[in-house]
């Protein structure tokens, strides 16, 4: 076989293998949390579908397939379209530069388990994230409808706001590994797991997640009790499947960048580096979970208020004792 | 410090929630499992017969003024022997709240709640009631109440002449 | 193969960007000038310089871009009322669809290059390292200058908007 066939076959199979597995996590994420919210409210959750409501995502595809597709009458009918593939690919496309296990050896070949290690893989997330707010706001936008609108101005002020903090609490990371590479990051780990080095930056980043996941405490553009469901309210059928599918993806991506960045990727004595991986991006899939089932919404000043005057003067304080702290180590 | 409350109280509920996650569910499997009602449940409603097996209901309108939604219909008609009944009776099941100020508005205790709580339907016009199908064969709730047998019927016969009646109670006598 | 690459993403930008000034309603245009700085970002990239072609999306298109539309959110020009809206839809739409296709070939074309071992524009190749290096050093000052800027930027911008809050807020009770 010619070397760069299978160089593209193993990149194929990457890119299916992770594609297959996100999409698949990302469903049975949806029936995890539906399960650990109803028992964390003293009830089994979701149990009819299969065994223990096993085949529920299932059933939930197929009912979202077959549902309507309803485009409003004064809606911009091809931005609504276009819009939540928008927020599903953007969501996706990050999983690109995660490296989630040491580097294996296939065929007298080293594949880096990571679809693609750029050396900016840290602005790569970035970059994507911040992409991540047009699906939302365009699909807000197209709908012409008063709360979906709201719902994405919402959306559009919080997660500019909250992504300063949380590229500013990336910054000591990329300080403390010198490299803006993913990979090295992860090998930057190998002692010490930067969540102990540099705590702070740890806090703001996941509280940053949060607001950017858009998820209680910050679930202000949807917020279901003021704005009916936020900037999706008028869409139906698998057009919502995607935002809904692009949410959860977004949670795993975000739970993987905490693992990379602060948790030491798939550093751990004893298992394999794949399985220690997949074992901290489920506990923070869990501790998000968590804090759904306990925190009530912020009010929207109050969101405000904490990202501006809290979390960025924090982060900012953070990047310069860090880089004092490293400039005094090094003497 | 006001900011070691609002620590704690930013913590504790993370606690709640985890050691709720422990505890047992609460949830009944409905098809499968039944709740135990309460023999005060307000379900379906029903229209009772008095201990000599005839129907309560004077037809007075009593219930259909008293109920919130207006869901309670009827036709009053007299019988020969003038005791009023209805000739149609009609109660809109998809509309009723189950509050059950019908009942306590009905002077013959005819109108009665039930526990019966399964009237869920495909079909929305299949949730309305007629009379046939309210009408029970038993007292319900009060077994020994005859509202006849205080009252008489009283139009076409003087009160207390009807067969099987009590004499009228004379309010100006001291005797019970 | 690079050159190429090079005239196509050239050829989008420039057509992304008139589409940006000629539409009507600012929404598309805004989806316009986005699909213009990609090209844009895609031209650094294959410069050698990823490290501005990053920026380049996460400042102009993930924040200013954004803050544009978070404006024209506000002006309350929702799509029915666009002017346009006789005008045929999908024809409207065929340009922006052409060159995202466009660009998404030429990322994955870039991206099986090695930007800084191609052969028509072997250029320097600048890491986020040596940039760093470059820019707080040689241009310290030119930073400096730039950074006090934007403070007393933010400094005015915060006084104007205390200000003005308080006396309205004043006269209307
Ligand atoms: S229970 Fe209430 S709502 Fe139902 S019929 Fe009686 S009065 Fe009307
Ligand atoms: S059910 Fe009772 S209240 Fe209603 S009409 Fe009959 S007697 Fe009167």
């Amino acid at each position: 076989m010619p070397e760069w066939l299978l160089i593209t076959l193993l990149i194929l199979a990457k890119l299916g293998l992770v594609f297959f597995v996100l999409l698949t996590l990302a469903a049975y994420l949806v029936l995890a949390e539906r399960k650990i919210l109803g028992r964390m409210q003293l009830r089994p959750g979701p149990n009819r579908v299969g065994p223990f409501g096993l085949m529920q995502p299932l059933a939930d595809v197929i009912k979202l397939l077959t549902k309507e597709d309803f485009i409003p009458d004064q809606a911009d009918k091809w931005l609504f379209m276009l819009a939540p593939g928008l927020a599903a690919v953007t969501a996706l496309l990050t999983f690109a530069v995660v490296p989630f296990g040491p580097p294996l050896t296939l065929f007298g070949h080293e594949v880096p388990l990571v679809v693609c290690d750029l050396n900016i893989g840290v602005l790569f997330f970035l970059g994507l994230s911040s992409l991540a707010v047009y699906g939302m706001t365009l699909g807000g936008w197209a709908s012409n409808s008063k709360y979906a609108l709201l719902g994405a101005i919402r959306g559009l002020s919080q997660l500019i706001s909250y992504e300063l903090s949380m590229g500013l609490a990336l910054v000591p990371v990329v300080m403390l590994a010198r490299s803006f590479s993913l990979n090295d990051i992860v090998m930057a780990q190998a002692d010490v797991p930067f969540a102990l080095v540099n705590p702070l930056a740890f806090l703001i980043f996941l509280i940053s997640i949060v607001a950017e996941s858009k998820r209680i405490p910050f679930d202000l553009p949807e917020a279901e009790n003021e704005l009916v469901a936020g900037f999706h309210t008028e869409y139906s059928g698998m057009r919502f499947g995607l935002f809904f599918v692009g949410e959860y993806i977004n949670l795993i991506i975000l739970g993987s960048m905490l693992t990379v960045f602060f948790l030491g990727g798939w550093m751990g004595p004893f298992l394999p580096g794949i399985v220690w991986f997949s074992i901290k991006v489920l506990l923070v899939c869990f501790f998000f979970i968590w804090v759904r089932g306990t925190l009530p919404r912020l009010r929207y000043d109050q969101l405000m208020h904490f990202g501006w005057k809290i979390l960025l003067p924090l982060s900012l304080l953070n990047v310069i004792l860090t880089g004092a702290f490293l400039l005094w180590r090094q003497g | 410090m006001n900011i070691w409350r609002d620590i704690k109280g930013t913590i504790q509920p993370f606690w709640i929630t985890l050691r709720n996650m422990f505890r047992p569910t609460v949830t009944i499997q409905y098809p499968e499992q039944r709740a135990e009602i309460s023999p005060r449940y307000r379900g379906r409603l029903i229209l009772t017969r008095d201990p000599d097996g005839q129907e309560r209901c004077v037809a007075c309108h009593l219930c259909s003024a008293a109920c919130p939604v207006d869901c309670i219909s009827m036709q009053a008609t007299e019988g020969e022997d003038g005791r009023r009944y209805a000739a149609w009776f009609r109660i809109n099941f998809s509309r009723c709240i189950f509050c059950g100020l019908c009942t306590e508005a009905c002077p013959t205790l005819a109108i009665q709640v039930t526990g019966d709580f399964e009237l869920a339907n495909r079909n929305p016009l299949e949730t309305v009631w007629e009379k046939e199908e309210l009408l029970v064969d038993h007292c319900g709730q009060e077994p020994d109440y005859n509202f006849y047998r205080h009252a008489g019927i009283g139009v076409v016969a003087g009160r207390g002449e009807n067969p099987g009646e009590d004499k009228p109670v004379d309010v100006r006598d001291l005797m019970p | 193969m690079a050159t190429y690459i090079f005239y196509i993403l050239g050829i989008i930008a420039v057509v992304a960007t008139a589409m940006a000034i000629t539409r009507r309603n600012p929404v598309h245009s805004i989806i316009y000038l986005v699909n213009s700085f990609f090209a844009l970002a895609m031209l650094f990239y294959l410069l050698g310089a990823p490290l501005v072609a990053a920026w380049e999306v996460i400042i102009y298109a993930g924040a200013i871009m954004v803050l544009f539309l978070f404006i024209i959110m506000m002006l309350e020009l929702s799509p029915g009322e666009r002017a346009d809206r006789q005008g045929p839809g999908p024809l409207q739409w065929l340009p922006v669809l052409l060159l995202g296709a466009a660009l998404i070939g030429c990322t994955l074309l870039l991206l099986k290059l090695d930007p800084a071992g191609s052969q028509n524009i072997p250029t320097w190749y600048a890491s986020p390292r040596d940039f760093g290096y470059v820019l707080f050093h040689e241009y310290a000052l030119a930073i400096e200058i730039v950074s006090f800027q934007l403070l007393f930027a933010a400094v005015g911008a915060f006084y104007v908007g205390r200000a003005g809050g308080r006396k309205e807020a004043g006269g209307i009770k």
